[in-house]
């Protein structure tokens, strides 16, 4: 099936869950990255339940400090 | 208050644009943005909305300049190491502008203080390099009301995003709340280039004076994140739905702001 992760288009093994697609895009700390599918949050602590879906958009969203110091 | 005939000059650039003209010129005049952070993102941020004749600029930070802040903190210069950096900050921004009233504040901000500094300010801009400080602003800023940017960066890469208040996700909406100390690495620890203070700097002056103007559409429910390596922007649409928020949500759990414990390795600068 087609999905679009971080605005590419991959093809990706049907049932694919949050989990796996963190890590076979090697999501750095993946404990502490915040995932949308289709402009919804999903929970931390249910990647694993997560299954995706034919023309799902995902997207990581990551913590990023810096500026002043 | 008319403009003077030096005034028409010196923002003849922005007077000129429809957009702004001297009607909009004025109300940068009158404006009030507090910057907290006189670092990587403040420093450009603050430089920009003194040229730009933003009459009252808070700046916060209670660190001293050191030597390697200077090559991305490009509002301190070489003889203003050991000074305070809000002191050296307005000292620059009074030299661009004699139009702007600088106010430092040589602390660190706190749940304790911080409604008080912000109150009196119309646009937050977060210049902080540490979750704890980010969480505290986007908090207080939730719980008064007042609108203000995000901004971090890191390496190649920085993020931001705008707050205001009934117009979409707060920072903590998106990100529930600070990783554990020493989790996610620092400018310090990972390093950063120095540029990349003055693009996502420059786009957190560009918020503030589109909200004072009122024009243009706000960076309000996306996450705008710029990958320098791939010369890449992408503007992230955030869920709309804020209701279950610990703090900008219908039911917040959140009622009182919060002094997370700081990584050691940040020291003590904002």
């Amino acid at each position: 099936m087609k999905i679009t992760v971080a605005g590419v288009s991959k093809e990706v093994k049907d049932g694919l869950t949050v989990a796996q697609l963190v890590i076979d895009e090697n999501v750095e700390m993946p404990q502490y990255v915040t995932v949308t599918v289709n402009d919804d949050f999903v929970e931390s602590g249910t990647f694993e339940q997560a299954v995706l879906h034919e023309g799902d958009s995902v997207e990581f969203l990551y913590f990023m400090g810096g500026g002043a110091e | 208050m008319a403009l003077s005939n030096e005034q028409i000059e010196r923002y003849s650039r922005h007077i000129i644009l429809k957009e702004v003209g001297a009607k909009g010129q004025k109300k940068l005049l009158g404006a009030k943005v507090l910057i907290i952070g006189a670092g990587g993102l403040g420093a450009p941020a603050a430089m920009y909305l003194a040229a730009a004749g933003v009459g009252t600029i808070g700046i916060a930070d209670a660190d001293e300049v050191d030597l390697s802040n200077l090559q991305r903190q490009i509002i301190h210069q070489t003889k203003d190491v050991g000074k305070p950096k809000v002191q050296s900050a307005k000292e620059t921004m009074e030299a661009m502008n004699p139009d702007v009233n600088v106010i430092t504040y040589h602390e660190f901000i706190n749940s304790g203080n911080i409604l008080d500094i912000i109150k009196d300010y119309d646009f937050i801009i977060d210049g902080t390099d540490n979750f704890p400080a980010k969480f505290l602003i986007n908090d207080a800023c939730v719980m008064a009301k007042k609108p203000f940017s995000h901004a971090g960066i890191i390496r190649f890469q920085g993020q931001l995003m705008t707050y205001v208040p009934g117009q979409g996700p707060c920072y903590r909406c998106v990100f529930k709340e600070p990783p554990p100390k020493d989790a996610v690495p620092t400018c310090k620890q990972a390093g950063v280039i120095g540029a990349m203070g003055g693009v996502i700097g420059s786009l957190q002056a560009m918020e503030a004076v589109k909200y004072i103007l009122g024009v243009g559409e706000l960076l309000t429910g996306y996450l705008l994140t710029y990958d320098a390596l791939k010369m890449q922007f992408r503007k992230v649409k955030l869920p709309s739905d804020t209701h279950s928020c610990a703090v900008c949500g219908d039911h917040p759990s959140i009622t009182k702001l919060i002094d997370y414990e700081q990584a050691e390795c940040d020291g003590v600068g904002l």
